[in-house]
């Protein structure tokens, strides 16, 4: 039971992944040249460069109105994840305690502090993809991945998580894999979803709606 | 100027206040557990609820300003029900067992739940599951108890400018704590306790040391000491029902040796003798500046709150070489204890326990540091707060307020009124200033009453200027220097003070941090509930001690001038340097994982 004292001052659907979330009034989407600059987050790439980067971009967002998003959105796409030391100098750069930071870190399900791999699934247990088998879906993406919600394959390929909700409820269960809505995925068919993106560079043209 | 009725009852109030301050006016209490005094009102707990006429929902009294011709009522049916109905629903997901809870006798929710008459919870909450942190020496966390009130959370980072806690993750997930839930001493928290002492449940509390202390009190073989920090004795009353300011030195002595401690000792002796080792050293940094035309670290801060000291480790780096090498007067008294005092007795340093009573959470931190450590063995074993104290005291069936007064034990129990002033803002400032001012023009300090207005109060930053003449000879280069002092507590108001100086705003010689709001009597482990009418009184009360008492210089303290004949030789000299003296380090903010 949720009371009053709970955490929920902050307006946007943290469950939004980021690409949703644009022009949801409270999220800025990250400047495009920083995004692609850094799309490292494949191969492991040498973190000291990639920080040095980050120290050269921070002034910027710390001088725009709410910028600490957008400034960890462009973290998350430059590293894939957001490392400790990143959110340490973020915080510093802000002026904001590092557990003000990872306050607001931990508040929005897309950010995450461990490793990302290449392809992020996510697996939507809103009430009507859960009822028409949404965790059914969910346990035969573990069993393909080998992983569980929250963490990464070895290869760094997959990430597994659960959301609730991306507005796809006519057409559940869905299934996002980065920009790409699968729906009325079942238990069956994830192993293929999976492997069209095994094969091919960000399985663009998979999304079957 | 509104005018308003709350429950009937005509009043005016200040456009600018809000219901709740109204209402405190018009004697009409109501109940609050997120409210905080001087932070911004958040709203989180809604107990405050009232109801005012025209307006559909009920608003929350302590965020609402009055308007003119408002109607309040804050007992309605309706706000009766709404107000129990958030406990229950609060109670519901509330991980507690109040019998063997630490807060159980002074816990507001607890007390709450009786007041609006509470007796049954109809909801079937999920339980927040309970976390124990303890991860620092000074504080225990427990997060199945906290509501959520985030009272800590505006403490921490509103008043202490430190930022420890905040909320993590969202929803019934939420956790009330330090970056991503992980242990206190991940993060740069000072363990200052001011959470502690506004959390109104048993969610953060000092750790508590009591059973270690019976235990080596019981123990035949040990020689058991305990010392007092001035602020004790302002405060200890209110543990026992006593008014606030009520000034309990002679009882709490009595008290301390029924509980069976071997000897009662003062930290206040040990503050007359930072003084001497402290002003020592002003006046020889000057000397360099002055004389030398040498590059010594200006201004110099005092080093006897440990908040203090680990703020600067963590984010004044650059200054730890303007922080007195003194021990606060609580290391130097352990340090001293188990050489000079235990050799008196015949008992070596392994022989004997020393327990200290602090206002002061951070003191049982301060305890710790691997350093603290001169007289061969941990100089300071124990640190119980004031409140543990009282629990001590209670236990062993003591009631303070019928105890006769008795004095403390001598070699190390005499003290000056400069040691009492140690114990609120501005205090150390001034009594540096009695000592150094005379030492330097053979001549008493001036201003009514030894007192320096104009660092005393509850300003969060104070500044005063003496301007030295007639300089006798060894002194002849202050003649007609202006000192400049700056005195700030709080560390919100540190954070402000150091950030003027490092622009270069403000320049001064000597400045003044304590870490608690109000100086040590203010300190995080004092009894609750402490908010500036207590601090006052409490402050008032310490001023009355001062100057009640025949000497008032740290430099005339009898025990002190002894123990530097017998013991030490003189200020920095070769002994205080190894006993009274200490270092610092850079501390890094965020641990790494
Ligand atoms: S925090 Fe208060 S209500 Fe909870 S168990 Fe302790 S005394 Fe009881
Ligand atoms: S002890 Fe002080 S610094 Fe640490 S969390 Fe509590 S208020 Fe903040
Ligand atoms: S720890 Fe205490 S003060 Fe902090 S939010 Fe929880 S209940 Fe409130
Ligand atoms: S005291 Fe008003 S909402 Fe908590």
């Amino acid at each position: 039971m949720n009371t009053a004292l709970n955490h929920t001052s902050m307006k946007v659907n943290p469950d939004m992944p980021v690409a949703v979330a644009e022009g949801s009034g409270d999220l800025e989407s990250p400047t495009h040249e920083a995004g692609e600059m850094a799309c490292s987050h494949h191969e492991p790439a040498d973190e000291s460069i990639l920080l040095e980067q980050l120290d050269d971009l921070l002034p910027e967002y710390v001088q725009k109105p709410g910028g600490l998003i957008p400034a960890l959105q462009v973290c998350q796409s430059m590293f894939g994840y957001l490392p400790q030391e990143a959110l340490k100098r973020i915080s510093e750069a802000f002026g904001k305690s590092y557990s003000e930071v990872t306050g607001v870190v931990s508040f929005y399900s897309f950010f995450s502090v461990v490793p990302r791999g290449k392809h992020l699934i996510r697996v939507c247990l809103g009430t009507a993809c859960y009822v028409r088998g949404g965790k059914e879906v969910l346990q035969a993406l573990k069993k393909d991945t080998g992983i569980d919600v929250g963490e990464t394959t070895e290869d760094r390929l997959f990430s597994l998580d659960a959301g609730r909700c991306f507005g796809a409820c006519g057409l559940a269960p869905a299934v996002l894999v980065d920009e790409n809505m699968h729906k009325r995925v079942n238990a069956s068919k994830t192993a293929s979803i999976l492997e069209n993106y095994r094969t091919s560079e960000g399985g663009k043209s998979h999304g079957d709606g | 100027m509104a005018t308003l009725t709350i429950n009937d009852i005509l009043l005016t109030a200040p456009e600018s206040s809000t219901i709740l301050e109204a209402a405190a006016r018009a004697g009409v209490r109501i109940p609050t557990l997120c409210n905080v005094e001087g932070c911004d009102a958040l709203g989180a707990c809604r107990v405050c609820l009232v109801e005012v006429a025209g307006a559909r929902n009920l608003p929350a009294a302590c965020s609402t300003p009055v308007r003119d011709g408002m109607v309040v009522h804050t007992n309605s049916p309706r706000v009766r029900k709404a107000r129990k109905q958030t406990l229950e629903l609060l109670l519901s997901e509330h991980n507690g067992d109040c019998q063997t809870c630490i807060r159980s006798r002074d816990c507001e929710l607890r007390e709450l739940s009786a007041e609006l008459g509470v007796t049954s919870v109809r909801y079937q909450g999920e339980k927040t599951s309970a976390r124990i942190d303890l991860s620092t020496p000074a504080l225990m966390r427990d997060i199945g108890k906290c509501i959520k009130c985030r009272r800590c959370v505006q403490v921490c980072s509103e008043i202490q400018g430190v930022g420890a806690l905040h909320p993590q993750s969202r929803g019934f997930d939420t956790v009330i704590g330090p970056a991503f839930m992980m242990d206190l001493d991940t993060v740069a928290c000072v363990q200052c306790g001011q959470c502690s002492a506004v959390c109104p449940v048993g969610a953060i509390t000092e750790r508590d040391y009591i059973e270690d202390v019976w235990k080596a009190i019981a123990d035949p073989e040990r020689f058991v000491v305990v010392q007092t920090a001035p602020a004790i004795r302002a405060a200890l009353g209110e543990e026992f029902g006593m008014e606030p300011g009520t000034l309990v030195t002679g009882r709490m002595c009595a008290a301390l040796r029924r509980v069976g401690f071997d000897r009662v000792f003062d930290t206040n002796f040990s503050a007359d003798l930072t003084i001497m080792e402290e002003g020592t050293e002003l006046l020889t940094r000057l000397k360099s500046a002055l004389v030398g035309g040498e590059s010594v670290a200006l201004p110099m801060f005092t080093s006897c709150s440990p908040g203090w000291i680990s703020f600067t480790e963590y984010y004044y780096p650059e200054y730890l070489p303007n922080l007195s090498t003194c021990k606060s007067p609580q290391q130097m008294f352990g340090a001293l204890a188990k050489t000079y005092y235990a050799k008196s007795v015949n008992k070596k340093p392994e022989e004997m326990t020393v327990v200290s009573i602090m206002p002061c959470t951070a003191k049982k931190a301060e305890s710790q540091r691997p350093e603290m450590n001169s007289s061969g063995v941990r100089d300071v074993d124990y640190v119980l707060t004031t409140r543990e104290l009282g629990r001590m005291l209670r236990q062993a069936g003591i009631d303070l307020p019928s105890l006769e007064d008795e004095g403390m034990d001598s070699l190390m129990g005499s003290s000056t009124g400069a040691a009492d002033i140690f114990a609120n803002t501005g205090g150390v400032m001034v009594a540096a200033l009695r000592t150094a001012y005379e030492i330097v023009t053979g001549r008493e300090l001036p201003g009514e009453n030894l007192r320096v207005e104009p660092v005393e109060g509850l300003a969060g930053v104070k500044e005063a200027s003496i301007t030295i003449t007639g300089a006798n000879e060894e002194w002849s280069f202050l003649e007609g220097v202006t000192l400049n002092v700056a005195v700030a507590h709080g560390l919100g108001n540190a954070r402000r003070l150091m950030d003027s100086i490092k622009r270069g705003d403000a320049s001064y010689h000597f400045v003044e941090v304590m870490t608690c709001p109000g100086g040590c009597i203010g300190g995080g482990g004092q009894p609750r509930y402490t908010d500036d009418s207590v601090r006052l009184k409490r402050i008032e009360a310490i001023y009355r001690e001062d100057q009640g008492k025949p000497l008032r210089k740290s430099h005339l303290n009898p025990e002190v001038q002894k123990i530097y004949n017998d013991f030490l030789g003189k200020p920095l000299g070769e002994r205080s340097h190894h006993l009274l003296h200490t270092h610092y380090a850079q501390r890094d903010l965020v641990k790494s994982n």
